[in-house]
């Protein structure tokens, strides 16, 4: 039996058909071939599937695609305007915030999510707000500056 | 040569591709006509395999083959191997049983998740469904998951050809009876007895593998998540599946972080290999988490006694170690040389010590293998001498800095003052410990931070400070030195530089970034070598079919033997240059000088740019008579000794009296990893170094119990650091230029593993002393909050 | 809602699902299986917080993010929106929901214990109607409830406490899992009248009435922690022990009796 579901994702309408079972993040990765949402547990703990659902930041291996019918869903790659990259792709490679990039698309969701419910977070708050994403290559210290450095760019571009 | 790039933070090239969700990891691609592989895994640590029917899998809808061991068998195909060949004490050759790639029937399983068959479905979930269907039926055995329980007799035995389990035994040193004088004659000593635990290296990419046979041409592709494409086609082909070598492509596309796990050839990529043969269609295989946890190789695993001597003026008269080191149920690539090359020739660290033996006997359990984690075998060294050494300073009531600056080898650069040899075998490079030392203290302000300490042992939060200083022998190896210590490779590394007619240059590297940053460190040398933008210089690697050859990423050798390798070809590149601008300029080549991109005749303004060099030796029409055209260059660069960094780290941590929980408040890092080509990259790499180092004194290890079940075999149970439970880190650096290689490299991807670990540990047992509790020698890590309310109230 | 319950009574295996981040982990690693999932967090009856006549109403489909930033609760029960906001990370307190959360009933969870705590009463819709039950009463056992399989959580119905109550949520966390190695959750209310539960230190969440009622009577912090945790079965594993995790309930219950007195 599949399920007939309709989806925006990155601004692009898709209607597909889903076996019941399937997760989103295999839709995403599978059906739709966005491989940049990336799979790192069984669990829900590690946060390399965090995508944005209706605006907010969720595990995309928590979720069955059916659930997802008529939502609107940003991924990765739907996070750049075009050529210009979002302020937090863009602090991730100036403060380093990266190394092999598998946790880097879940990780960069989940600081997009914590920006926006907190535009000018402190330190301990930025840690705090990534504690639902591994990074096992940066020790987090430069993924807590690229945060900074996107948050100031953000906070600047409102003040402008 | 110019320099606009070395030395510099240059921003990374590869990022574009990872932030914008385009890299290309192994469980990206789908393959045209591709299945996928379902694993069946022994649920025991031990027991036989009495019967497999795999009847109803084998009839379920969009199941495409189902194979057991017994299939593999028929085949004629071999377990993987060891890549490294340790001998006994005696002489005698290691125990090396077969590692099959699907125990069959009849035979035993050897840990939990040994691999008895797989499924091959139309999708993963119908293979998972099928996989349910196939019925084995084992008879259970006891096992054993402790080397040191493992040794004993009577314990279960993982193989019958190895006698109480153990794989070798083997020694390095001073000769026992003078090691066991010179304790017998220390004015005090200091023993302990400890556990370096295991721990799961846990890249955040689970491990996946894509076999695709192709009948047409009878040609292989692997792609896989590995460290080493080349090593692993050499081992596959030539050990277990008995291929030509010119018919197989291996391919490490972009991959998730290795941390070690990701050297080995593991029996999965054999797997998918021969099974693609069998149905004529791609076959891939990912891993699932909880796959990883009992598939992966870990790291660590000793059990350890050990005694460092010394005289009454507290210099360090002699150490003597007796080890117990896991290595699981089979024999992982390198895992002979983890705890014996790569971990006895540390034992001197930084200090005078003038008497050394290690005792090692390193044993098979139940458990799945234990190999290379980031540091191998270094971080369990330096964890060894430096528990011992702030143990013995709170033992004598001396203080711990002033012991090491007392103990520390005088500074030597390698040049003018020769290497230094220590009395386990190696001959470190260059180096001034003191300073790393000096640096760091003043970094932490240790007279404020004792006084601040003395307040909060009047309060419930305790204050502790944990030294650690560490010396790593990186940039693995002289294929000479590894090949008599059992190598059953050379070490060496391939670089090829291959300047296109347009002057823009290919560069094919056996080395392999999984997160090191390769494809911006090497063209930052490539650039400013040949004095040409960094965008003009592209860096390949992880293809075999690109690369002539390689030897792969590990044991921090990237750049200073990969990157060396680079270095020769860019001087062959640069010299054949000069023969062609010569003849361009009409002078001679020793009037040339080659600077910022270009060749200069000296004392004149005449020039020729690099790219017109390049073109013309592409199109030489008018060209130097008896020089072959091209500029294309491949080299082989076999380093001419290991490289040594060093460092110092020290750690603050808070102690909550009452619950025990540990909260690090400070890590500071001094490092010395030689001359620095991305300073930005170089922390970044010390900074996830330190994380994994401090994770296993706080918060990680794997738990199996006496069956032989990982306990903690996932997220919600083993614990990795968060960006929560980490400060920011405070890093300096000092550059002691490496003496024996182009560059003057050490290596950086390892230091923060390896010295961080006992600083922590170090500074949870200060916190306790400080706060009245004087009586406790050790805590077991991780320091988790029990541990250390239970030492408290001991 | 009613076809939900429809579904739910048409005898097929079928579980509700909530925010999902038990149950579909469970399903992931094979470990439950059925045959029909409902999902109820789209219902809007399910969601909504709001005061009504001094009591604080939660839908059950109300995500710990939602509550954990409620006006209404930081107005009325703060430490509700304290505990909530310690749940898991920021993704599960995306997705996750109060019902889903207490009809799991981890006994590591910290809802059941909050709840306890705020004398709460859920509001359940099932196939013979709606029925409120305390959630002392609610909660039966190691993750069991006594919802029947057709049951649907709807709301979560909390008494606004007198003015100058103080109450509090106390949680040692487990680093990986996020859980509650021992969560204490405190009210006082200006009478003296106390509330202690627990979450994480047994078999299911429970009101610690040796604490409460010497804390009612004037007892100091120290004397009525010091009751803390007698007389349950304590779990353990590998992360704590048993007589760790009794020793971290009497210092929680301290920490969290300093903070309401």
């Amino acid at each position: 039996m599949e399920i007939k579901i309709s989806v925006n994702v990155n601004g692009k309408d898709y209607v597909r058909e889903v076996e019941p079972r399937t997760l989103l993040v295999h839709f995403l990765r599978d059906t739709l071939r966005l491989t940049g949402t990336h799979i790192g547990c069984d669990t829900s703990s590690c946060g390399a599937c965090t995508i944005h659902v209706d605006g907010i930041a969720v595990k995309s291996c928590t979720m069955l695609a059916v659930q997802a019918d008529g939502s609107s869903i940003t991924t990765i790659e739907g996070l750049a305007q075009g050529a210009e990259l979002h302020p937090l792709q863009e602090g991730f490679k100036e403060c380093h915030g990266l190394q092999c990039g598998f946790c880097t698309p879940g990780m960069i969701m989940t600081a997009a999510d914590l920006l926006a419910k907190n535009p000018c977070p402190s330190e301990s708050e930025i840690r705090h707000g990534l504690e639902g994403n591994f990074c096992r290559c940066t020790g987090y210290h430069n993924i807590v500056k690229a945060v900074q450095y996107a948050a100031e760019k953000m906070g600047n571009e409102v003040s402008a | 040569m110019s320099n606009k790039y070395i030395g510099k933070a240059v921003k990374r090239v590869e990022d574009k591709r990872f932030i914008t969700g385009k890299g290309k990891y192994t469980d990206d691609m789908i393959l045209p006509g591709q299945t996928y592989a379902y694993i069946i895994r022994s649920p025991y640590a031990h027991a036989k395999i009495k019967s497999i029917d795999i009847s109803q899998a084998l009839t379920a809808e969009g199941v495409v083959a189902v194979f057991t061991g017994d299939d593999i068998a028929q085949s004629g195909i071999n377990g993987v191997p060891a890549g490294w060949q340790v001998n006994f004490k005696n002489g005698d050759i290691m125990k090396e049983p077969p590692h099959p790639l699907l125990v069959g029937t009849g035979s035993t399983v050897k840990h939990v998740g040994d691999a008895v068959a797989v499924v091959i479905a139309e999708s993963k979930e119908i293979a998972a469904d099928a996989a349910e269907l196939v019925e084995i039926d084992y008879e259970v055995f006891d096992a054993v998951v402790n080397p040191a329980d493992a040794v004993k007799d009577g314990a279960p035995l993982v193989h019958e050809s190895a006698p109480n389990n153990i794989a070798f035994d083997w020694e390095i040193g001073n000769p026992k009876a003078e090691v066991d004088e010179a304790i017998a004659n220390s004015h005090h000593v200091t023993s302990l007895e400890f556990v370096n635990q295991r721990m799961v290296p846990n890249p955040i990419e689970p491990r996946s593998a894509i076999g695709l046979y192709e009948p047409s041409s009878d040609r292989y592709t692997l792609y896989t998540s590995t460290q080493n494409p080349h090593l692993i086609r050499l081992l596959m082909c030539a050990f277990v599946l008995g291929i030509p070598e010119h018919k197989v492509r291996v391919v490490g596309p972009d991959v998730g972080g290795g941390f070690g796990s990701k050297i080995f050839h593991y029996t999965e990529e054999a797997l998918v290999t021969w099974c693609s043969k069998q149905i004529e269609r791609p076959v891939k295989w990912t891993s699932e988490r909880s796959e990883a946890f009992i598939t992966d190789a870990h790291g660590r695993d000793h059990v350890t006694h050990a005694e460092m001597g010394f005289d009454k003026d507290g210099n360090v008269t002699a150490l003597r170690i007796k080890t117990f080191a896991n290595l699981g149920a089979y024999l992982s690539t390198f895992a002979p040389a983890v705890p014996t090359y790569l971990h006895g020739t540390l034992l001197q660290g930084l200090y005078t010590t003038p008497k050394i033996h290690l005792d090692m006997t390193c044993a098979f359990t139940h458990t799945n293998a234990v190999d290379a984690y980031r540091g191998a075998g270094r971080p369990e060294a330096t964890y060894l001498l430096e528990r011992l050494m702030d143990l013995a300073a709170h033992e004598m009531g001396v203080d711990p800095v002033e012991l090491r600056l007392k103990n520390f080898i005088p500074p030597f650069d390698g040049v003018n003052q020769p290497g230094y040899q220590t009395q386990v075998a190696l001959q470190y490079d260059s180096g001034n410990y003191h300073e790393v030392l000096r640096r760091g203290v003043a970094m932490l302000g240790y007279e404020e931070f004792r006084k601040a300490q003395a307040e909060a042992a009047q309060s419930n939060k305790l204050l502790g400070v944990g030294f650690s200083t560490y010396i790593e022998a990186c940039g693995i190896a002289p294929s000479a030195v590894v090949g008599a210590l059992g190598a059953r490779a050379g070490l060496y590394e391939v670089g090829q530089v291959r300047v296109q007619p347009t002057g823009k240059v290919s560069v094919y590297t056996g080395a392999h970034s999984h997160g090191q940053g390769h494809e911006t460190t090497f063209a930052q040398v490539v650039a400013d070598k040949l004095g040409i933008p960094l965008e003009d210089v592209e860096i390949h690697h992880g293809d075999t079919e690109t690369v002539a050859f390689g030897m792969g990423t590990y044991g921090s050798r990237s750049l200073a033997v990969g990157g060396s390798a680079i270095v020769k070809s860019l001087e062959k590149i640069i010299e054949k240059g000069a023969k062609i601008a010569a003849h361009k300029l009409e002078a001679n080549v020793d009037d040339l000088t080659f600077a910022d991109g270009k060749y200069t005749v000296n004392g004149t303004d005449k020039s020729v740019a690099f790219g017109d060099v390049a073109l013309t030796a592409y199109v030489p029409h008018n060209y130097p008579a008896g020089l072959e055209p091209g500029l294309d260059f491949s080299s082989f660069y076999d380093p001419a000794n290991f490289t040594y960094p060093y460092g110092c780290h020290i750690a603050v941590v808070e102690v909550d009296k009452e619950t025990g929980k540990v909260s690090l408040k400070r890590f500071i890092a001094v490092d010395d990893v030689g001359n620095v080509i991305n300073p930005m990259i170089v922390d970044g790499q010390i900074h996830g170094g330190l994380a994994q180092g401090i994770g296993q004194a706080l918060l990680e290890g794997a738990i199996f119990d006496e069956n032989g079940q990982l306990i903690n075999g996932s997220y919600m149970d083993y614990c990795m650091p968060r960006a929560d439970d980490l400060p920011m880190f405070e890093l300096d650096r000092t550059e002691t230029p490496c003496p024996h290689n182009p560059l003057g490299v050490k290596g950086a991807g390892e230091a923060g593993c390896i010295g961080s670990t006992p600083a922590v540990v170090n500074a949870v047992l200060d916190a306790l002393w400080s706060g009245g509790f004087g009586h406790v020698k050790d805590i077991l890590m991780p320091t988790t909050p029990e541990r250390v309310w239970r030492a408290m109230n001991s | 809602m009613e076809e939900a319950i429809e579904i739910l009574q048409n005898g097929s295996y079928a579980k509700v699902l909530g925010g999902g981040h038990s149950l579909v982990p469970a399903l992931k690693l094979r470990l439950n299986a059925p045959e029909t999932l409902v999902d109820v967090t789209r219902i809007e009856s399910l969601k909504g917080i709001a005061i009504e006549d001094g009591t604080l109403v939660i839908g059950a489909a109300n995500t710990h993010h939602e509550i954990a930033t409620s006006a209404d609760v930081h107005n009325t029960l703060s430490f509700l929106a304290k505990g909530a906001s310690a749940i898991g990370d920021v993704q599960v307190r995306n997705k996750g929901t109060i019902g889903g959360s207490i009809a799991h009933a981890d006994p590591s969870a910290d809802w059941p214990a909050l709840l306890l705590a705020a004398d709460a009463s859920i509001v359940i819709q099932g196939a013979d109607g709606t029925k409120t039950v305390a959630a002392q009463d609610f909660f039966t056992g190691f993750f069991s409830t006594i919802l029947e399989e057709s049951d649907i959580i709807t709301q979560i119905r909390i008494p606004i406490p007198p003015e100058g109550t103080k109450s509090t949520y106390q949680k040692f966390v487990q680093p990986a899992s996020r859980f509650a190695i021992v969560g204490c959750a405190a009210v006082k209310e200006p009478s003296g009248a106390t509330r202690v539960a627990f979450a994480g230190v047994s078999d299911y969440a429970f009101r610690d009435e040796a604490v409460e009622s010497a804390s009612s009577s004037g007892a100091s912090a120290e004397e009525a922690a010091s009751k803390a945790a007698e007389g349950v079965s304590i779990m353990s594993d590998h992360y704590a022990s048993e007589d760790y995790r009794k020793h971290l309930a009497k210092v929680y219950a301290r920490r969290a009796l300093v903070e309401v007195s």
